[in-house]
């Protein structure tokens, strides 16, 4: 008896301790937020372009919210175990994640991943990868009236490479078909870099890819149709889907979020610092170069835009579980 | 001719003492880098990689791309050390270099590995300087099929690496297969053996495996044992004598040709190129009966190969700006960041920055060679260092090597339990090379596997009506009939042995 309570006091005062301790910095609260280095998650491989364009950023956040951000990867699952992390992390400003979409709205779609689409607190959208049809050069294709008239002649004989199931590109694949009123041999792959490989090599009849994977190859493929509103700059002469008389819009777009329930005095302090940096020519200019579309969305618009696809995505995922 | 214009060009442009410099800085970061368990390359250039924005194109990719050959350096210093491999690459180096070690023939290892890895890294160089446009094309001639038949050649290679008993060896292949299809199927994303775990979501990483496997086994056989000191021999060598070169350069050769051929092939990792220079060695050999036991030669092929690979692995980036790695796709970042898109186009646009770059990988090499000789010396005392002390301080290295992978603590119970795994094995006479070379290969055969088939519409005839497919399979099945028949001789040696002894 005696040994456990001794136990008892030892819990006692650590627990004093610790709740005094957390309790610090709220009695600090005159400094305003930020008041330590905020962490940057990114959810995918260094080297890609998410990772690429927390780079770009993490100077200029730093430079306008005076402190340290510091780049750190929580890479798995599609992206899923960053964004489950950020979900269970203090929504106290000092971690935020770069998020994804479709992603952040497919995976929980498909299976329990960890968090909801709901639970993030999206703060900006600011680039835009746009996806768009390609076929090699020496395709027969020459437009895209050929290409989906081949593919009714002879309907699951045109393959398409796309990276992942339950993905953009799948998506994007499922959409046409259905609006097409054919079929495809949609070919996953683990990755951009093997996607573009085998299209490269030939092993697969057409990619849907991200625009800036396309641009890097424009010599020897020749794109077909651009999933947008707009005519995309890196490929003035191609049309658009709806263009073509296919109403598909599909992209890729990369913004930043935050835990559940996060202040909104944080939001708002975040979100102008990436809106001040989005709308910044200088990194616009630099983005289009690398084939991005810059975007300045801001909380209210990212969690609209969310909103609405995740009403169009919960549609299309009832074809695919069918 | 004009490849060697070009690179003469190039050397003009690296030796001047600031690209000099970064070359240097990288070349010791990748030494550093590659010793240490865990960190690997692509983490270290992600680390550089903010600071390398603040420097010129040819500086920043030519201190990156020395920190890539660099690693492939030091990784075999734990290796033969103290049975650490700090990546699946090395595992065949520690299955033959700490024998060594234990027989007081660290040093020599340690010196053969280096210069190995000066040999054919210098002649991946060679083939990237003269032989890149037209093997450029190679990347692409590998569809799924390809991948799959290669993966399939590559599993082949279990029955020689079984050791005495077939079955236990194809088990432990097993096991190998099972434990790699823990995480997110990764095709189509469904969670698979994750029993609802976030942690097992992203699936285990081969790293923490293999040290478990074999750096914490080691520690436990050892404590078990109550070992003193790890060393067996009486008489200790410090460095590689002229004989040991000369019994290594032919393994060094072919290891070169072969890594760097490999190399490539994007998706091919080191460690697949590895395990096979370490099986075509064996066959090659003229003493096979010392593989397993501590041969020479098959450290020299295997850490020749790694190096030869990374060289290889800079064509398909130059030629299409195809990463074959997670270490290329960072650096593909580097380059990236500085608007550069290698690729055709800039082959054209920016030749001289290119060719500045492969010069100074010859640089690279001989500064590594120079860096590396030196601390043969210095490290191979390691093994004089009592057990009770060197066994904790392996321990140590080893869960923070686990744990800086992906900085989860995950990861060290994974190490911790496969150590316990790898202890067991080893108490059964189970091998444990076939389980790594599962672990390794099993993602790009599953998924090549079924991309395959997609193509195909389900038919199996898609892998042989593909010449270099059928190649491959044609060799499978040599390399499993083969190593069948020499099974069978070699056991009838044995049996012939142990009846001359009575």
């Amino acid at each position: 008896m005696r040994r456990s309570n001794r136990w008892y006091h030892i819990v006692l005062i650590v627990s004093v301790a610790l709740a005094l301790g957390l309790g610090g910095p709220c009695m600090a609260q005159d400094k305003p937020y930020p008041t330590k280095s905020i962490t940057y998650l990114v959810t995918f491989d260094p080297g890609g372009q998410s990772d690429r364009e927390a780079r770009r950023q993490q100077p200029l956040l730093e430079k306008s919210l005076g402190q340290k951000v510091i780049v750190d990867y929580k890479v798995g699952g599609g992206g899923a175990l960053g964004w489950s992390e950020l979900v269970r992390s203090q929504p106290d400003g000092y971690l935020m994640a770069g998020i994804n979409i479709p992603h952040i709205i497919l995976q929980p779609l498909q299976q329990q991943t960890g968090y909801t689409t709901e639970q993030i607190v999206p703060v900006a959208i600011f680039q835009r990868t746009p996806l768009a049809l390609a076929v090699l050069k020496t395709a027969p294709y020459k437009d895209i009236k050929e290409f989906l008239a081949a593919a009714k002649d002879k309907p699951a004989d045109i393959s398409i490479g796309g990276s992942g199931t339950f993905s953009g590109h799948h998506v994007a694949t499922l959409r046409l078909q259905k609006l097409a009123g054919t079929k495809f041999n949609y070919v996953p792959f683990t990755g951009a870099a093997p996607q573009i490989t085998a299209f490269l090599g030939g092993h697969v009849n057409a990619v849907f890819g991200n625009s800036d994977d396309l641009v890097k190859h424009a010599d020897s493929i020749r794109v077909l149709a651009v999933a947008d509103d707009q005519r995309f700059f890196g490929f003035p002469d191609t049309p658009t889907f709806k263009e073509s008389g296919v109403d598909m819009v599909e992209s890729i777009d990369r913004g930043i979020g935050l835990p559940p329930k996060t202040p909104d005095a944080i939001v708002k302090k975040l979100e102008a610092a990436f809106l001040q940096i989005a709308k910044d020519p200088g990194i616009q200019e630099q983005m289009k170069k690398e084939g991005f579309v810059p975007l300045a969305l801001g909380h209210q618009e990212s969690k609209a835009h969310i909103e609405k696809m995740t009403a169009v995505y919960k549609d299309i995922v009832k074809d695919i579980k069918k | 001719m004009e490849a060697w214009s070009s690179l003469l060009n190039g050397f003009a442009a690296a030796l001047t003492p600031y690209n000099l410099l970064f070359a240097l800085i990288g070349s010791i970061a990748g030494t550093l880098v590659g010793v240490l368990p865990g960190l690997g390359p692509t983490a270290a250039i992600a680390m550089l990689l903010p600071l390398a924005s603040h420097l010129d194109p040819a500086p920043a990719i030519i201190m990156m791309a020395a920190i890539y050959y660099g690693a492939m350096y030091g990784g075999s210093t734990t290796s033969i050390l103290v049975n650490i491999p700090g990546e699946a690459s090395s595992v065949p180096t520690a299955m033959e270099g700490y024998q060594l070690n234990l027989q007081g023939r660290g040093g020599p290892a340690l010196g053969i590995s280096a210069l190995a890895s000066f040999a054919a890294g210098t002649m991946g160089v060679v083939g990237l300087t003269f032989f890149a446009p037209v093997l450029s094309r190679t990347a692409l001639a590998f569809g799924p099929p390809e991948y799959f038949a290669l993966t399939f050649l590559g599993l082949s290679l279990v029955v020689s690496l079984s050791g005495r008993d077939l079955g236990k060896g194809l088990l432990s292949a097993l096991l190998g297969l099972l434990t790699a299809a823990i995480g997110l199927d990764p095709l189509t994303g469904v969670a698979r053996l994750t029993f609802g775990s976030m942690e097992l979501m992203a699936g285990i990483d081969f790293v923490p495996i293999i040290m478990g496997l074999f750096a914490i086994s080691e520690i436990l056989t050892n404590a078990e044992k109550e070992t003193k000191c790890i060393l067996e021999a009486k008489r200790i060598e410090w460095l590689p004598t002229w004989q040991d070169i000369k019994d290594t350069w032919a393994a060094t050769t072919r290891s070169g040709v072969i890594g760097f051929l490999a190399g490539l092939i994007p998706g091919c990792s080191p460690a697949v190129t590895s395990f096979m220079v370490y099986d075509l060695e064996k066959r090659f050999s003229k003493h096979p009966e010392r593989f397993g036991k501590g041969a020479m030669d098959a450290v020299a092929a295997v850490e020749g190969s790694n190096n030869a690979t990374a060289s290889g692995g800079f064509v398909p980036l130059f030629a299409f700006g195809i990463p074959s790695g997670p270490a290329l796709a960072v650096l593909l970042g580097g380059f990236l960041m500085y608007g550069l898109q290698p690729g055709p186009r800039l082959m054209q646009e920016q030749p001289a920055l290119l060719w500045t770059i492969i010069a100074s990988m010859y640089i690279g090499n001989v500064m590594l060679l120079v860096l590396n000789l030196p601390l043969v010396g210095l490290w191979a005392r390691m093994a004089l260092i009592p057990f009770p002390i060197l066994g904790p301080m392996i321990a140590v290295f080893t869960l923070i090597g686990a744990y800086s992978l992906r900085h989860s603590f995950f990861d060290l119970w994974i190490s911790l339990i496969f150590g316990v795994v790898g202890y067991l094995m080893r108490k059964f006479d189970f091998p444990v090379a076939p389980m790594v070379l599962a672990t390794v290969l099993a993602k790009l055969m599953e998924t090549s596997f079924m991309q395959s088939l997609v193509l195909s519409k389900g038919s199996p005839l898609i892998f042989f009506t593909r010449p270099i497919s059928i190649a491959f399979i044609v060799l499978t099945a040599v390399s499993v009939v083969s190593g069948t028949l020499l099974r069978r001789k070699a056991r009838a040696q044995q049996v012939e042995l142990e009846e001359s002894d009575s």
